[in-house]
């Protein structure tokens, strides 16, 4: 038996209570069976399970969501506690969300880990550790498999980009030539660790035709392509496996880079593939990205922090600066300083002002030389980050996020060769800075924690909400600035793995809306528009693989691609879904959202979403409008407005709009969510620009 | 211990798998699946169970010893870790500690887990006072980071700041001696070929490294007289 120690801090763990979920909205539209009981507003504050049920309840969120406080509040067993455990037939709870699609993995395939998931046209292509799957989803109700390419490789994160497929591969077993037998020795020629390329012109005969050697192998990896290049795009390799024998790979060094100015760590790759000759590809550049990383402060030192720093100044306490911040020396330390000062001088009893004045002189000086004795490493690896996890770049706005250990990275990607350090964040909440994604303006990052790497169980009722979670920052003057933690908030079962994974955003238009998968968490759907209180607005969940035991399963990633939502289940396939309306989301938000239409995804490579004018997207700043009460008394005829001219064609569609629009740009300057009514009259003005 | 032999793990994988073995051995098994639904659940629950624990077999004698040796490890850092909130630790250092136990726990399951799967013994942790008893894995040769119990006699006698600076040097050390573990393991032949192996071993590193570092950092806070 192992000692359970006692919660020291029971502050962080607060997750204890039973779980029980602030809903907003009707007990109609949960899932039928599962509601329990009716409570007040009260219950609804008290009993909160992570970030969802702490809206505010006196004002609206930046969303627009309903006020919990003048709805009907019902505070219900959560649906994903209790269900039954199944591979392929666990119970499943579902909440403002459709199922249309789940497909167990090919035979090839099952058994074997699903991971990430790129697309292409009407394809999505699944990596798993025995090789990729490529699926037609064009029915998304019926997913065909097109191919099944057994080539083994952990983690098998994939990327596409025209006709090119990029694979990484880390762990020790990958072979250069898709063989499955592993690969015994130590040090191999056989072994690929990196990238694999594969030409996907013929999506049905992925051919593959190359590949890039690292020293630390890929464990994830982004395609960065770059709008001022159109013969090349870059991978960045993210690797954090030990780095391999220079025997197996020429010039791989583990050494800490003031031993060895090739080491590999402490720097990402960059890998330059030429389009016309991808079997070109290579590594042009190593950015050291973490060089001379001081850590900043974490955002526990928050503005209280700062207040009682100058109180400490104004009562005359001691403060000295390190790093360019500063600390309240303490009481005991001071005391102990003076007695020094003033056996120092040969004196006795208590220090005078003199004394008092001495040390104060005196102390740059030592903390400086304090500074300069800090312990270093005797032996072993060197600390430090020496890797990222994964990158998420966002070309459009010319900055990425890093999710790098123990720091959470800003990058300047104006240069994609040459990518350099805007900001950096950590947070001793945070065990493993993993992922990365901007909201559609940049304005906001939000950065992922894989707490305990995906295998453990860390969202149980015991397990506190800011551990494993995201945070939440804004993004202003190229600095990072800390809001809110968002959890799953619901507890899972001790035979689930489950922590905060991949996602990406939903082209929900005036708001910002992401999916994410939670491994056996399932998924869910938030809304951080405020990014002081994330709020989930839908969910799926089944019950763990097993009973009795953790197995390996669940939502490794979730995408919005072209209207549907899908998701690469570890150990069940391949599953789909749609949103439904409910009081978060209006049918009118959702058919906006279904209006952008990519080419082609790659969650790493964070496309900007941009919406076609249409009806749908007034309609949704319209319903937005509602929900926030920005044009009171207006909605209707607003509403009228937009029917009349849909209705109407020509020239009579256009002056109507242009009318409209005119009238919000008067409205806009009474509202009091001016901003979003400009962007009805911007959408007004721009269907009246299309309009023939 | 046993250690598999490549023509006896040959045989047993295609006994288990029969005609569904997937392209074994063949260079770049292209293959298009029957379509899903022809398969019923309970069919291909099968299939993947057998896949399962057929892909449990592929592992060495390296393996099963960086298993065994890495539960002891992990236990005495939960002996360690354990001490924080008696001994005075400052709020960072007790809420490093509750986090390193609850890490340390999951992994101490998920290898004893692996072990288990594969009928290989299963070390039983059992600790008293600052004891670790590890049964099943007595004979485990002195492990890369273990504290002596000279120094786990100091550190169970510190108190307050004592105790936060002993705390952090020796579990700076501990986590180095894991890595180390894990950097072995990875230069063993045929080691880690098993993705469960793979994960757990490169998920101590990382997890550990990062761990080390904000050590560090919470080290030198110390040293400079602020809360660590």
């Amino acid at each position: 038996m192992i000692n359970r120690a006692t919660p020291v801090d029971h502050s962080l763990f607060a997750l204890t209570q039973e779980p029980v979920m602030a809903l907003v909205s009707p007990s109609s539209i949960r899932p039928a069976g599962r509601v329990t009981a009716q409570l007040g507003t009260l219950a609804l504050m008290s009993g909160l399970l992570g970030a969802a049920a702490c809206a505010p309840s006196t004002s609206t969120s930046g969303m627009g969501a309903p006020v919990p406080a003048a709805s009907a509040t019902v505070a219900a067993a959560d649906p994903r506690v209790g269900l039954r455990a199944g591979l392929l037939d666990a119970e499943e709870a579902v909440w403002n969300l459709r199922v249309l699609s789940t497909t167990p993995p090919p035979r090839e395939f099952l058994g074997a880990m699903n991971s990430d998931l790129a697309f292409t046209g009407t394809y999505a292509i699944q990596g798993n550790f025995n090789g990729i799957q490529v699926w037609d989803i064009s029915d998304p109700s019926q997913p065909g498999l097109v191919v099944g390419h057994v080539c083994p490789a952990s983690q098998s994160d994939v990327s596409v980009y025209k006709h090119l497929l990029f694979v990484s591969g880390e762990g020790l077993e990958g072979r250069l030539d898709c063989g499955t037998e592993g690969v015994q020795e130590a040090v191999s020629h056989h072994r690929l660790r990196g990238i694999r390329i594969f030409d996907i012109g013929d999506i049905r005969n992925p051919k593959y035709i190359g590949n890039v050697q690292t020293c630390r192998g890929s464990h994830t990896h982004s395609v960065l392509v770059d709008p001022k290049d159109a013969d090349h795009v870059y991978v960045y390799i993210s690797g954090s496996a030990p780095v391999r024998p220079e025997e197996e790979l020429p010039g791989c060094s583990g050494a800490p880079p003031d031993e060895d100015p090739n080491s590999a760590l402490f720097r990402i790759e960059v890998i330059k593939v030429p389009l016309a000759h991808p079997e070109q590809a290579a590594i042009v550049s190593s950015p050291r990205i973490f060089h001379d990383l001081v850590a900043p402060p974490t955002h526990g030192a928050a503005p209280e922090d700062r207040a009682a720093i100058e109180r400490a100044k104004a009562r005359g306490a001691f403060v000295v600066e390190v790093e360019g911040q500063e600390f309240v020396l303490p009481e005991r330390m001071t005391e102990e300083m003076l007695d020094g000062v003033v056996k120092a001088r040969g004196g006795t009893g208590a220090p005078t002002a003199a004394d008092s004045a001495s040390l104060r002189q005196a102390l740059p000086d030592m903390v400086a030389r304090m500074v300069g004795s800090r312990p270093g490493p005797a032996e072993g690896p060197r600390p430090g980050p020496t890797q990222c996890h994964d990158i998420t770049l966002y070309p459009a706005i010319g900055l990425a996020g890093g999710a790098c250990g123990g720091y959470g990275l800003l990058l300047d990607i104006s240069d994609p060769v040459n990518p350099t350090r805007l900001a950096a964040v950590s947070d001793s909440n945070f065990s493993y800075w993993h992922s990365a994604t901007f909201n559609n303006d940049g304005s906001k990052i939000l950065f992922t924690d894989e707490w305990g790497g995906g295998g453990q169980p860390k969202c149980r009722a015991t397990d506190p909400k800011e551990w494993g979670a995201n945070a939440i920052f804004t993004v202003a003057g190229r600095q990072m600035h800390f809001k809110s933690y968002y959890k799953l908030p619901v507890p899972q079962t001790p035979e689930e793995n489950c922590v905060a994974h991949n996602g990406s955003l939903i082209p929900i238009p005036g708001r910002d809306v992401m999916v994410q998968g939670w491994y056996q968490g399932g998924i869910s759907i938030f809304d951080w528009t405020d990014p002081a209180n994330p709020i989930e607005i839908a969910f799926h969940d089944r019950g763990p693989v097993d009973a009795s035991r953790m197995e390996m399963a669940g939502s490794w990633s979730v995408y919005w691609y072209n209207g549907v939502l899908v998701s690469s289940e570890i150990a069940r396939g391949l599953d789909i879904f749609e949103l439904i309306p409910s009081v978060f989301l209006s049918q009118n938000e959702i058919d906006a959202a279904k209006t952008v239409r990519l080419d082609y995804l790659n969650a790493q490579g964070q496309p900007r979403f941009v919406w076609p004018p249409s009806f749908a997207l007034a309609r949704a700043y319209a319903d937005q409008l509602e929900r926030s009460n920005g044009l009171p008394g207006r909605i209707v005829a607003v509403r009228q407005e937009l029917t009349r001219a849909e209705r109407a064609a020509g020239t009579a569609r256009r002056e109507g709009l242009l009318q409209l629009a005119t009238q919000l740009d008067g409205d806009a300057s009474r509202s009091s969510d001016a901003a979003k009514v400009r962007m009805l009259a911007g959408a007004v003005r721009e269907l009246a620009a299309t309009t023939r | 211990m046993r250690v598999p032999d490549p023509s006896w793990l040959a045989a047993a994988l295609l006994a288990t798998l029969g005609a569904t073995a997937c392209a074994g051995g063949s260079r770049t098994g292209v293959a298009t699946a029957p379509p899903p639904a022809v398969g019923s659940v309970a069919e291909l629950e099968t299939i993947a169970k057998a896949r399962r624990d057929s892909a449990r077999l592929r592992y060495t004698e390296a393996d099963v010893r960086f298993m065994t040796g890495m539960i002891g490890h992990h236990a005495q850092a939960l002996v360690m870790a354990g001490l924080a909130p008696t001994h005075g630790a400052s709020a960072s250092v007790q809420t490093l500690a509750a986090r390193i136990i609850n890490a340390q726990q999951d992994e101490i399951a998920t290898m004893q887990h692996w072990l288990g799967d594969r009928r290989e013994p299963v070390p039983e942790v059992r600790i008293q006072g600052t004891a670790v008893m590890v049964q099943g894995a007595e004979h485990a040769p002195h492990m890369p980071g273990m504290l002596s119990d000279e120094q786990m006699r100091q550190l169970d006698e510190a108190r307050g700041p004592a105790f936060d600076r002993l705390f952090l040097t020796f579990m700076i050390q501990h986590h180095r001696g894991a890595v180390v573990m894990v950097y072995g393991l990875f230069a063993t032949d045929g080691a880690a070929q098993d993705a469960a192996v793979f994960k757990l071993a490169s998920d101590i590193q990382v997890d550990q490294i990062t761990e080390i570092d904000r050590m560090e950092r919470m080290l030198a806070a110390l040293a400079e007289g602020r809360a660590p």
